[in-house]
């Protein structure tokens, strides 16, 4: 099950431009107006670059269901974590001291 | 496939007497590799969380002090480290093949580029001291967004005066008081600065401690197509510490940068 074969050193290259690209994109899409798209389409790139070093840096596209299963199972906990604190505080009036 | 071992004394001098096969033994050690990054996941989440509780509160405030951190070194240093992962990857990739020389090729070009990586934070770290806008009373000369602290010009660091410019050019007016507490309530956007890249700068640390382990392995020849799970391992936790950054950069780099323009 282990012994799948892993990516080359070409597969890691093109990640590795990729992120490079889209690290640059990040850092110009900054300075344009886009409203409230700006953090949206920071933090999308992110998750992009962070989906793509998860599947192929760390082999989790060629590894087993108990690693796929373990990895999401964490993401979603996060999730969980993110989701449920935020709605509650933005659906209560935090007082704002001066 | 994994043919028992249990009953032979023949076997490769790292399996460890528990596993059946080395197969079963890597697959054991990347799941608790894993568990354990998922336990580092929570921790940063739970700082990512309450980052974002307080920046939706003292918007303002965060978007001050974001904008006066080097967004030219905040992404030179995301460049350095996605570079790092490469040389990383590359170094596991080495082992999976076991070619010593280009395990250490790439594992010292790792721990290179993890240092420009710490340098550079350094050189950040530095200009916030100078400028006074380290968070708490204990550090320096204590937290103080008005200006004339840096040593190197007095009139760096004002935050107060920064945002009371910046409103001039959009057409607005804010009054002095308005853009002091501004000023002020950047001291939260520091602290959330500090503990959020002192505690990966700390994992990136650790990381380099990981590097030079495995660097000394990787000379001993321990690593080959039968045997790697430590560089992979450590691979592992090394890409971990740049998703961290990933997400460090956009989120204390790049708030409202557009309209600020350097």
């Amino acid at each position: 099950m282990a012994e799948q074969s892993h990516p080359t050193p070409k597969l890691y290259a093109i990640i590795f431009i990729t992120l490079s690209i889209l690290t640059c994109a990040t850092w110009a899409i900054a300075f344009a107006d886009l409203g409230i798209f700006n953090p949206i389409v920071a933090v999308t790139i992110a998750v992009i670059k962070a989906v793509l070093v998860i599947l192929f840096f760390m082999h989790v596209r060629y590894s087993s269901r108990l690693t796929k299963i373990t990895v999401s199972a964490g993401f979603f906990w996060l999730m969980i974590l993110i989701t449920l604190s935020l709605s509650d505080y933005l659906s209560r009036t935090l007082r704002v001291v001066p | 496939m994994s043919t028992s071992q249990t009953t032979t004394t023949e076997h490769h001098p790292a399996l460890a007497h528990q596993f059946d096969s080395m197969a079963q033994q890597q697959e054991a050690s990347t799941f608790g590799m894993w568990v354990f990054l998922l336990t580092e996941i929570m921790m940063f989440g739970g700082l990512f969380t309450a980052y974002l509780i307080y920046r939706i509160k003292y918007y303002d405030g965060f978007v001050a002090g974001s904008t006066s951190i080097s967004v030219s070194w905040g992404f030179a240093n995301t460049l350095v480290l996605i570079a790092s992962s490469f040389t990383m990857a590359m170094a596991v990739w080495a082992g999976e093949k076991g070619i010593r020389k280009a395990q250490m090729g790439f594992l010292i070009g790792t721990m290179i580029l993890g240092a420009a990586f710490l340098c550079i934070k350094g050189e950040e770290y530095y200009t916030k001291y100078d400028e006074c806008h380290i968070p708490g009373r204990v550090i320096g000369k204590g937290f103080d967004a008005t200006g004339g602290c840096s040593a190197q010009d007095p009139k760096l660091g004002n935050i107060a005066e920064e945002v009371q410019q910046h409103a001039k050019e959009l057409g607005k007016t804010v009054p002095e008081a308005s853009a002091l507490q501004t000023a002020r309530q950047s001291e939260i956007f520091f602290s959330f600065y500090f503990l959020m890249t002192g505690l990966h700068a700390f994992h990136m640390l650790v990381g380099m401690g990981l590097l030079s382990w495995l660097f000394l392995r990787s000379k001993r020849g321990e690593f080959g197509p039968a045997y790697h799970t430590p560089l992979e391992l450590g691979g592992l936790y090394w890409h971990f510490v740049d998703i961290v950054w990933i997400f460090l950069f956009p989120l204390l780099y790049l708030i409202s940068r557009h309209a600020h323009a350097v």
